[in-house]
């Protein structure tokens, strides 16, 4: 991703952006992606230019408004529905309340061994918060959280505590991986849990539609090998969907709206990251 | 919920005309040949209007050359640029699919000649 972006990036971040930096990065290969990265969700949102020169003035001169280097946020799902695109075809859509997210954590390499962000999700009501997570979240100045997840980052100079993440991080036309844990099934059996055939209806068959069929040899190894598919539980399980394409964003109801499906029943937390085929375009 | 029909109100039409089942209308459809674009005109009756938000449709029916034909368009789909309401119908339901064991002069629809909402409108413009 990085490397991708940084061929075309640097030229232009570097007359807006590589204004006197706090921390001297040794590895100015990872500064310079970290801000290809920066750089980016910047250009696709025309309303924010002017909100952060607003900011940047209020600050100190050399002191940018914090940017979240990576296009990564959590969300709920909402539901699904349809959009036209121009050719008046209906694309299926699945509608995220992505964010606001809030920085509750920066760790770096001098302390944690690792450079990552953690950012917050969603609100529990005050009784469910126990004291350590309300502590936690007092250092970046936010009161309530039901998610906290974290994500690795190149470069943590700019990114403040109690920094808010947005929608707006993405742009129209992102590939995104959308992970979430997907609809409990229950047990089911193996036509529709693996996808097997099931067996013969007619000629003579009983009890036989849906039968997994054989499951190994005979007296040979006189037992069943390991993995073999049977039926089991079914769903429950945290599912990446790749590549979707991000169709609009609604900056108003902090709403990303992607095409296609996304693992998870409505309501359901998701992870919103962007995917490696977005970086490789960029 | 609420969340999704604000985001999903963005992609609509900001306007749509006013028309109901019963009413004529020509329904101007944008047609893709090849490379070309070009403005198709159906017109005829309206017979129901189904689904709401975006996902809104609307029938017409029509007979052409002695068959009926029936077209079912996406209210907010971007082919179908234009919709012109040519005659108010007098009709008393919402779907009109009685229409389609009719012919001639017994599928007539009467023109409406009282409309409810604009003499309200008058009323309360006199008030």
């Amino acid at each position: 991703m990085a490397d991708e972006k940084e061929q075309q990036k640097p030229e232009e971040s570097a007359v807006e952006q590589e204004e006197p930096k706090e921390t001297p990065e040794d590895n100015t290969e990872e500064q310079a992606s970290a801000e290809a990265q920066d750089k980016a969700p910047e250009e696709s949102a025309a309303e924010e230019p002017p909100v952060e020169t607003v900011e940047e003035k209020s600050e100190e001169e050399p002191k940018k408004k914090p940017v979240f280097p990576v296009k990564f946020i959590l969300g709920r799902k909402l539901g699904m529905g349809s959009v036209y695109d121009v050719d008046g075809n209906v694309i299926p859509v699945t509608y995220i309340e992505a964010g606001p997210c809030y920085v509750t954590q920066i760790k770096d390499t001098d302390k944690d061994g690792y450079n990552s962000v953690q950012i917050a999700f969603g609100s529990k009501r005050k009784k469910h918060i126990n004291k350590p997570l309300f502590g936690h979240l007092k250092k970046a100045g936010i009161e309530s959280a039901k998610h906290l997840k974290e994500v690795r980052v190149n470069d943590t100079a700019d990114i403040e505590l109690g920094q808010e993440v947005k929608v707006d991080i993405f742009s129209t036309g992102d590939m995104v991986n959308i992970t979430g844990t997907s609809k409990g099934l229950g047990f089911q059996g193996t036509v529709r849990r693996h996808g097997f055939a099931g067996g013969p209806k007619t000629h003579g068959q009983s009890d036989r539609l849906r039968a997994p069929g054989s499951i190994g040899q005979s007296s040979d190894p006189s037992r069943v090998f390991k993995g073999i598919r049977m039926p089991g539980r079914m769903g429950n399980d945290t599912v990446t969907t790749k590549n979707l394409k991000v169709v609009a964003i609604d900056e108003e109801n902090n709403c990303l709206v992607v095409k296609g499906a996304v693992p998870g029943k409505r309501n359901s937390f998701v992870k919103v990251a962007v995917s490696n085929r977005t970086q490789a375009q960029a | 919920m609420d969340i999704i029909r604000q985001t999903e109100s963005k992609f609509m039409k900001a306007e749509v005309p006013e028309f109901k089942p019963g009413d004529t209308v020509k329904v101007h459809v944008k047609i893709k040949e090849g490379d070309k674009e070009r403005i198709q005109i159906f017109q005829g009756t309206v017979i129901q209007r189904k689904g709401g938000g975006i996902n809104e449709t609307f029938t017409v029916r029509k007979i052409s050359a002695g068959v009926g034909v029936e077209r079912i368009f996406p209210l907010h789909s971007p082919t179908v640029v234009k919709i012109e309401t040519i005659r108010q119908g007098r009709v008393r339901r919402g779907k009109l699919f009685y229409l389609r064991g009719l012919r001639g002069k017994s599928a007539r629809i009467d023109e409406k000649k009282y409309d409810a909402t604009q003499s309200r409108q008058v009323k309360e413009a006199k008030k």
